[in-house]
């Protein structure tokens, strides 16, 4: 595990989107810090404004007020370019839908973050494979998204955040279009690359058993910071 | 990542067959607009040219102001000496004597009675000189429906129509009720040794034509003609070498002598000027509407498309595209289908055209009550512009929609995107 220093530091966070001729106050002040390597996860009720807070730290939409810092960059001062070239290299995303782009094989889904970053043919052709790997997905390099299952689509989708070896992985309800039986097999991977690779690990989720994987559990209500618990283990 | 993409975009139907199909479509029609426009326009032109204007054309300056009424009386006199000087001027020119006559056309009835009668369109024409090349200008031999042309001093050709209606055929003697070159009125008999047919319905009315000289006795018009036709020797006409011609005859011209030459191009009668400018125009409105047309239909696909691509935009932004890259990337997939449709269509066009050029298509049915002296065959003509004019709409419409279309995604938040993955 990489040391305790702060990967994402999170000041008097404030988000606001218009509603009309209103403003409508999605998240309310949020204070939070965390270190790398961490297991952790928003929960709440649905409109609490968990998945606008993953947002926030994937530099994909800005702060209204306060200040989100990852990996040392202030999202709200990040051009669109920079915030571009901050995810390509050290943010991961996985998606509820799992996002696969539907005409390449999963190879090719896997490949492409690393023909962002311009890697070579050879250390990508490896590096593609290994992540497959890590999935248990190496037989179906050559498949079709529509030709798997969801499962495997989900695992395809973490290879392709997991294969650029990113400082942060930002998981948006993985485990809501799966079965129980698949939604353990995902977690359990992302738990032992989370160990392996020292990612931090960031999800948004009402999933019982994606909490169950949690270290540390952030409730969101309306907003605010609600409860903020580290797990102990048993 | 070039290739990348373009694996993804062959693999897309929708996004590479759909467009590529819509701009090959485009291409071909503008291709075979293009080269259907410009044959008529030729066309036309040729067939004024030889049965009317000329490539250029001398005559009396105020013959020239009442062209239309064909006023003999104005008539070119002692026109040997200006034909050969005009022969030694212009050597790369053959010129030709014509007088155009209008009169009435008697058929009688064996005891001499008026049986049938009509006006006729008279073109008194070297028929019967032996190196006369006018009878084939004319696409006389190949226009004859009955009889022969004539070999002899008093005989002429009928249009059909015309010769039906007077019920005369070969063989009869019809009589030319006319005026002569001083306004005196002037009957002179003719055999009728056969009719033509030409396919344009402004001269197959009445056409009623003789050779010169017979034409010149009975108009009382020695060695006088309405008009001399200069004919460049290469057939084509060259608008820059006319123009270089008539304002060089011009210079030196006599223009207070109301009765001395002058010399005007093709370009300046009949209006061919000023259809050549329409039909250009025509031309450019049609690719125009193409271009707007192309480009809507390309940009509801391109929308429709984005639509469905938006998917596909935010997860590539979520991997850390950028919107400029994702954007070139969709502008250049937009230049390679233009391009291929573009490509494709021409070349299809091309085929169409150089086979339409050969062949041609008989519009003369659709053409019965015209008066405008137009050939009833029409044909396409390929011209260096035919290869080009395609890719304009082709090309364009192609990328202009997808820039249209693509300006979604930099209008909306990259989060915005990226909640449509959700
Ligand atoms: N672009 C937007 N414009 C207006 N309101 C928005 C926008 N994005 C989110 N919201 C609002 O902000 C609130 C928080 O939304 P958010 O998506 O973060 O909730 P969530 O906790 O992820 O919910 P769920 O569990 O249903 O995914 C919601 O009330 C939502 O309607
Ligand atoms: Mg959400």
């Amino acid at each position: 595990m990489k040391s305790n220093q702060s990967v994402i530091s999170i000041r008097n966070l404030v988000k606001t989107f218009p509603m009309g001729n209103r403003e409508f106050t999605a998240l309310n002040g949020i204070n939070l810090e965390f270190a790398s390597g961490e297991f952790s996860g928003f929960v709440g009720p649905s409109g609490s404004g968990k998945t606008t807070l993953l947002n926030i730290i994937g530099t994909l939409d800005s702060p209204t007020e306060g200040e989100a810092m990852v990996l040392d960059h202030s999202v709200k001062l990040l051009t669109q370019k920079k915030a571009a070239l901050l995810r390509s290299q050290k943010i991961g995303f996985i998606f509820q839908t799992f996002n696969l782009l539907p005409v390449y094989s999963a190879a090719e889904n896997v490949e492409f973050p690393l023909l962002l970053q311009k890697m070579g043919g050879e250390a990508r052709r490896k590096a593609v494979m290994e992540a497959l790997e890590w999935v248990g997905l190496s037989d179906k390099a050559k498949s079709r998204p529509a030709q798997m299952s969801g499962g495997e689509c989900q695992r395809v989708a973490i290879a392709r955040a997991m294969v650029k070896k990113p400082e942060i992985v930002l998981a948006d309800e993985p485990t809501a279009n799966l079965d129980a039986e698949n939604s353990h097999n995902i977690l359990k991977t992302m738990v032992k690359l989370n160990q392996e690779l020292g990612t931090t690990f960031l999800f948004a989720t009402h999933d019982e058993k994606v909490i169950g994987y949690l270290r540390r559990i952030i409730r969101l209500y309306d907003g605010k910071v609600a409860f903020d618990e580290l797990v102990t283990k048993i | 990542m070039i290739r990348f993409l373009f694996k993804g975009l062959l693999r897309d139907r929708q996004r590479s067959l759909l467009p590529v199909t819509v701009v090959f479509i485009g291409a071909l029609l503008t291709v075979f607009l293009q080269s259907w426009m410009t044959g008529i326009l030729g066309d036309m032109i040729d067939f004024n040219a030889k049965f009317s204007t000329g490539h250029v054309k001398v005559m009396t300056k105020s013959y020239w102001d009442r062209v239309e009424q064909m006023p003999n009386d104005l008539a070119l006199i002692n026109t040997a000496p200006l034909i050969a000087g005009l022969e030694k001027e212009y050597p790369d020119v053959e010129w030709v004597s014509r007088i155009r006559f209008g009169g009435l056309i008697d058929a009688p009835d064996s005891s001499g009675e008026t049986r049938a009668q009509g006006p006729a369109a008279g073109w008194g024409i070297d028929l019967l000189s032996p190196n006369s090349r006018e009878a084939e200008r004319l696409n006389i031999p190949k226009s004859m429906v009955r009889g022969r042309i004539p070999q002899q001093a008093g005989e002429i050709l009928l249009s059909e129509q015309f010769a039906q209606n007077l019920k005369v055929g070969p063989g009869d003697a019809v009589t030319l009720v006319g005026s002569t070159m001083l306004g005196g009125m002037s009957l002179y008999n003719f055999t009728v040794a056969g009719t033509v047919s030409f396919g344009s319905n402004a001269i197959d009315r009445g056409a009623f034509i003789a050779d010169l000289q017979d034409v010149r006795m009975a108009l009382d018009m020695n060695d006088a003609a309405g008009e001399i036709l200069g004919y460049f020797r290469t057939g084509v006409f060259d608008k820059e070498l006319a123009s270089g011609m008539v304002s060089g005859y011009m210079a030196k011209a006599d223009t207070t002598d109301e009765f001395a030459p002058i010399m005007v191009s093709l370009r300046d009668q009949n209006g061919l000027s000023a259809m050549v400018d329409y039909m250009d125009y025509m031309i450019g409105i049609g690719i125009f509407i193409f271009i707007m047309a192309m480009s809507i239909v390309l940009w509801n696909a391109g929308l429709l498309g984005g639509l469905r691509r938006y998917g596909e935009v935010g997860v590539r932004l979520a991997m850390g595209e950028s919107k400029g890259h994702v954007y070139r990337s969709m502008l250049w997939e937009s230049v390679l289908i233009g391009t291929a449709g573009s490509v494709m269509g021409t070349a299809l066009g091309l085929i169409l055209a150089y086979w339409l050029q050969k062949t041609g298509i008989d519009i003369s049915g659709m053409m019965k009550s015209s008066s405008m002296m137009l050939p009833s065959v029409f044909r396409t003509v390929v011209t260096p512009a035919t290869f080009y004019v395609g890719f304009v709409p082709g090309l364009f419409a192609t990328v202009i929609g997808t820039a249209l279309a693509g300006i979604g995604i930099y209008k909306r938040k990259t989060a915005q995107l990226f909640k449509e993955l959700q």
